[in-house]
């Protein structure tokens, strides 16, 4: 039988490998994508806590994280393309403007 | 029957999101990750999430992905302009999810999550329920939403035109 900590351990490993992406990799698509792999972690949570709750209220706000993920995944990627045309990367090393 | 199927799905969803953050080239990665947000759109199957499983399936490993791959081969990186696959950092990441583990145990044994799955009627989570709700306890939510995708549309446009 599949209880709820089963969801939650998948939605915390999932979770992990998003942040180990994010500190680990240098690759500004690559933290792009392991943040999206996080927001779905945190979705697969809600939606878990609604199933065994019996109410849809995680569904809207899954709905929700989607719509903010998206924005996210377009604002992100527009400021990659703006990097890549004025600097000539996409590695997080090479971006240190502000510490220089 | 319902066990073996929720194991195959996280099995699929962990390993693609390992060869995700682990491949050298990024459109490998981007493939990956693909592969993993439809076997997690499958566990919302599975959780009787009828739109979000729809939505996962269109707006993730649909249009998300979509910009995400476009933008790797707009970018065009050449085979010097790539990183090293991390090594010798296993052990920080060992560290840290044994940490959270250790946390999430304790939670557990201290707040005690309900375990038995309840009965959902027969139209839970279905696209006409979830659009109530969603237009009616969640209305505000919901126009707040819309304000910040058009922001977000206007500022992509800002951002990644040459000359304004």
């Amino acid at each position: 039988m599949i209880t709820l900590d089963h969801y939650l351990y998948l939605s915390a490993i999932l979770f992990f490998i998003g942040v180990f992406g994010v500190l680990f990799r240098r690759n500004l698509i690559v933290i792009l994508m392991s943040i999206e792999l996080m927001l779905n972690a945190v979705n697969l949570s809600f939606i878990a806590f609604s199933r065994y709750t019996a109410s849809m209220d995680g569904h809207v706000f899954a709905f929700f994280v989607m719509a903010v993920a998206a924005a996210e995944a377009g604002i992100g990627l527009a400021i990659l393309v703006m990097l890549f045309r004025n600097r000539r990367t996409v590695q997080a090393d090479d971006l240190t403007l502000m510490r220089d | 029957m319902e066990a073996v199927a929720f194991y195959i799905i996280a099995a699929i969803a962990v390993f693609g999101a390992l060869l995700m953050i682990t491949r050298r080239n990024p459109l490998a990665g981007a493939f990956s990750l693909v592969v993993s947000l439809i076997a997690l759109a499958g566990i919302y199957a599975m959780l009787r999430a009828e739109l979000i499983f729809i939505l996962q399936i269109l707006v993730y490993a649909g249009a998300i992905m979509v910009l995400v791959i476009f933008t790797i081969m707009l970018l065009n990186l050449r085979e010097e302009e790539l990183e090293e696959p991390p090594a010798g950092k296993i052990k920080t990441l060992i560290i840290l999810a044994a940490v959270a583990f250790g946390c999430y145990g304790i939670i557990k044994v201290l707040s005690g999550a309900p375990d038995e799955v309840p009965r959902v009627p027969e139209n839970f989570g279905s696209v006409e329920k979830v659009g109530e709700l969603m237009l009616t306890s969640y209305l505000y939510p919901f126009e707040i939403i819309s304000v910040v995708l058009l922001v977000a549309i206007v500022g992509v446009v800002l951002l990644a035109k040459k000359v304004i």
